[in-house]
């Protein structure tokens, strides 16, 4: 988009204030929520935790130095505690990522759309998860199993896909608050904006404020896009 | 895999609720005069002496437990607008009336903290915890007319309520999917029957620990 200031739309406007307005803080709490909600794992929010791991460092350096110069008592301790905060939020966040991979470390790793939502430490993490659970439980278990039965990711040797790799359950149910105005939406997962058909009375759409508990599902998108986040 | 998401993933501990609820904007009247503080969650002050500022509840807390400043209570945590509201609350069986998001942690942590800033304090609380109860059973009701469905607005819920019916009404609704859909879920378990899935709650998750 090659458009001048004075071209901006009212939606890009109302974007560009909500961003000015918004702290990395507030940011990163809708990271964490939405990724402790959200059933699968979600696109690492790379440039948010460089920018959080920064403001949090630059808040220890300032903590020190209040400790250090024996500045007034009660304002250290107040820094300390927003420190104490923003570093709670980016552990938690950073922490919920971890246990997903933990638990779907098979099926991130296979899945390159999965794999892309990673960070680079996350994935070296994936990675040797993999491989240790793999081989402690070739160790214990299935080198002691008959030879057909002897893989960590089927069931047995005649078993056509990975059915023993767990899964995200994207069918399940999760409360969402609307952040801007959705388009409407087939609760199938087909989205039709041009040919709007509104005989066909499973649409739904959301605006600004409303809370809903929606199948998490054919709303993916609007999570992506930050139209909608969820509680 | 099929069966629900863990739930010490996906769910908010109570804390974890109030922790939200403490950036919550309110205003306090300062007694000592104060450098603006310049957090990583913003800007705050310069604080004098009897003026009024805006600060997040866990540091109108922080500073009402040094006895630094005096909390002003929200406009709605006033007896009058809590009358309304709870009349309100009795008198509609579907709607719910309009309170912040977070009017449970709140409320409690000024009840908890802040007490003598409060007027009628008394009265304010008694008047919440009707609300409160008056809301939890008329969420109660209106689940029973749940159906199965992919998308449902609950306006005006609060925090603490969601969190209270989140487990049992993603579940009830997921299972309405279930049965609407058997044939979208692919259930790897299937083959294996729902006894030994009820009797050993996800056999392979438990190899795999």
């Amino acid at each position: 988009m090659a458009s001048g200031a004075g071209e901006w739309s009212a939606e890009q406007i109302d974007d560009y204030e909500t961003l000015i307005s918004t702290t990395d803080v507030e940011l990163l709490k809708r990271a964490w929520r939405n990724e402790k909600a959200s059933p699968e794992i979600l696109p690492f929010e790379e440039a948010l935790v460089k920018r959080a791991k920064e403001q949090i460092q630059l808040m220890e350096e300032t903590v020190d130095d209040f400790a250090e110069s024996g500045h007034d008592p009660l304002i250290a301790s107040l820094y300390q505690m927003d420190l104490d905060r923003a570093q709670f939020l980016l552990r938690s966040y950073l922490r919920v990522r971890l246990q997903k991979i933990e638990k779907f470390m098979f099926h991130i790793w296979k899945m390159d759309t999965y794999r892309n939502r990673l960070s680079i430490e996350e994935e070296k993490f994936t990675e040797r998860c993999i491989r240790d659970i793999g081989k402690y439980l070739e160790e214990t278990v299935l080198s002691k199993l008959p030879d057909n039965y002897q893989s960590v990711l089927k069931q047995s040797i005649i078993s056509e896909e990975d059915d023993m790799v767990p899964e995200p359950q994207l069918d399940t149910f999760v409360v969402a608050k609307c952040e801007r105005a959705t388009r409407p939406l087939y609760l199938d997962g087909s989205r039709q904006s041009a040919s709007f058909d509104s005989s066909r009375d499973d649409h739904f759409q959301m605006v600004p404020g409303d809370l809903c508990i929606l199948r998490y599902r054919p709303f993916q998108e609007e999570l992506m896009s930050g139209n909608i986040s969820l509680v | 895999m099929a069966g629900q998401s863990d739930p010490h993933i996906s769910l908010f501990s109570a804390e974890e609720v109030e922790f939200m609820a403490e950036d919550e904007l309110i205003e306090i009247v300062p007694n000592m005069r104060m450098d603006p503080l310049n957090f990583i969650c913003g800007d705050f002050g310069p604080f004098l002496p009897q003026i009024a500022s805006q600060v997040p509840l866990w540091l109108a807390v922080a500073l009402k437990k040094r006895g630094k400043c005096a909390i002003r209570p929200p406009q709605w945590m006033s007896v009058e607008n809590l009358t309304r509201v709870l009349e309100g609350e009795r008198e509609s069986q579907g709607a719910f009336q309009v309170l912040p998001f977070h009017y449970v942690e709140i409320s409690r942590l000024l009840f908890d903290h802040a007490r003598e800033d409060i007027p009628d304090m008394y009265m304010v609380r008694s008047l919440i915890e009707d609300i409160r109860d008056v809301r939890i059973h008329k969420v109660e009701t209106s689940l029973e007319k749940f159906s199965g469905t992919s998308a449902v607005k609950i306006p005006n819920l609060s925090a603490m309520e969601v969190n209270i019916i989140r487990p049992f009404v993603g579940r009830a609704l997921q299972a309405f999917y279930k049965h609407d859909n058997p044939e979208k879920i692919p259930d790897v378990d299937r083959a294996s029957s729902a006894q030994t899935r009820a009797a050993n709650n996800e056999p392979r998750r438990q190899l795999r620990r």
